[in-house]
């Protein structure tokens, strides 16, 4: 195993710890948060910002540097146009975020969980990201894509 | 508005957004990747080559972070009460959706808002200003 997989995996495991103590791990909680019109509950906002205090720091330091601590190209996202793929592609996810209350992250933890209708939605999810390869197939993928 | 004071958990979000924030800077600082989980689920499924190793052993850690959690502790409340066809129109968006608007939550929302990229921000005001719109139609208008 190389030693750059170990970190990832580490990291993975931590950010999974980090989606279920902050709560965005539970769709209800996330309805929630989303429902400023209901009882609303500001939590989620705070999941943001405690992670944005750590990232602002640690990204400031990273510009301008090639290599990573472990020797790794760094491959941070070039793009900075803001053009309709990112607005549409937002506001679908967005959609199907308020419908469910789950995001990317989230879906894979409560999969990992057993929860039989994370599977079923991460499965649909996997398979949007399918029907999106294949439709994009020659500009898939590569450093220029920021998530 | 009303805020549910009762739901409200301040100290679990915080410390669940500083680990969240940890975990990314780890990415960033040894790996010199982004942890934007849509990419990472996404780029696996391009099979970008020489980007595979990592992005599994990520994808592995979030999948094993509950069962890694239930040696210390009782998990969490993972509560959904979307129904099936529900569930797979939404995973269906959020696949789509984040693929095409390259990233979600963690890659435009943690990751692109911590470099302050203004393209990022865009994306999270479109994904969150949906969000909220979406609960608002479900909840409020439909009633559901």
């Amino acid at each position: 195993m190389k030693k750059t997989h170990l970190t990832a995996f580490i990291a993975g495991l931590l950010f999974g710890f980090g989606l279920l103590l902050s709560g965005l791990a539970n769709p209800a909680k996330v309805l929630a948060f989303l429902d400023l019109a209901g009882a609303w509950d500001p939590s989620l906002a705070l999941v943001m910002i405690g992670a944005i205090c750590v990232g602002l720091p640690v990204f400031y330091l990273a510009k301008g540097r090639d290599l990573s601590v472990l020797g790794e190209q760094m491959k941070l996202p070039k793009r900075s146009d803001i053009d309709r793929p990112l607005v549409i592609g937002g506001l679908l996810f967005g959609i199907g975020w308020g419908l469910a209350g789950f995001c990317p992250g989230p879906a894979i933890v409560a999969t990992g969980a057993g929860e039989i209708k994370a599977i079923v939605f991460t499965a649909a999810m996997l398979a949007g990201m399918g029907i999106f390869h294949l439709l994009n197939r020659p500009k898939a993928g590569g450093s220029d894509s920021p998530a | 508005m009303t805020i549910d004071w009762s739901a409200f958990t301040p100290i679990s979000a915080l410390a669940g957004g500083v680990l969240i924030g940890v975990a990314t800077a780890l990415l960033l600082a040894l790996n010199g990747r982004i942890a934007g989980i849509s990419g990472i689920l996404g780029g696996l499924i391009d099979r970008t080559p020489g980007e595979t190793g990592w992005r599994l052993a990520f994808t592995l850690g979030l999948l094993l972070g509950p069962a890694a959690w239930l040696l210390f502790a009782a998990l969490p409340a993972i509560e959904i009460r979307a129904d099936y066809p529900m569930l797979v129109a939404a995973g269906l968006l959020v696949g789509i959706g984040t693929r095409y608007g390259s990233g979600c939550t963690s890659g435009h929302g943690v990751c692109g808002l911590s470099r302050l990229s203004p393209r990022s921000l865009v994306a999270t005001l479109m994904f969150m200003g949906a969000g909220f719109a979406t609960v608002f139609v479900v909840r409020h208008l439909l009633g559901a």
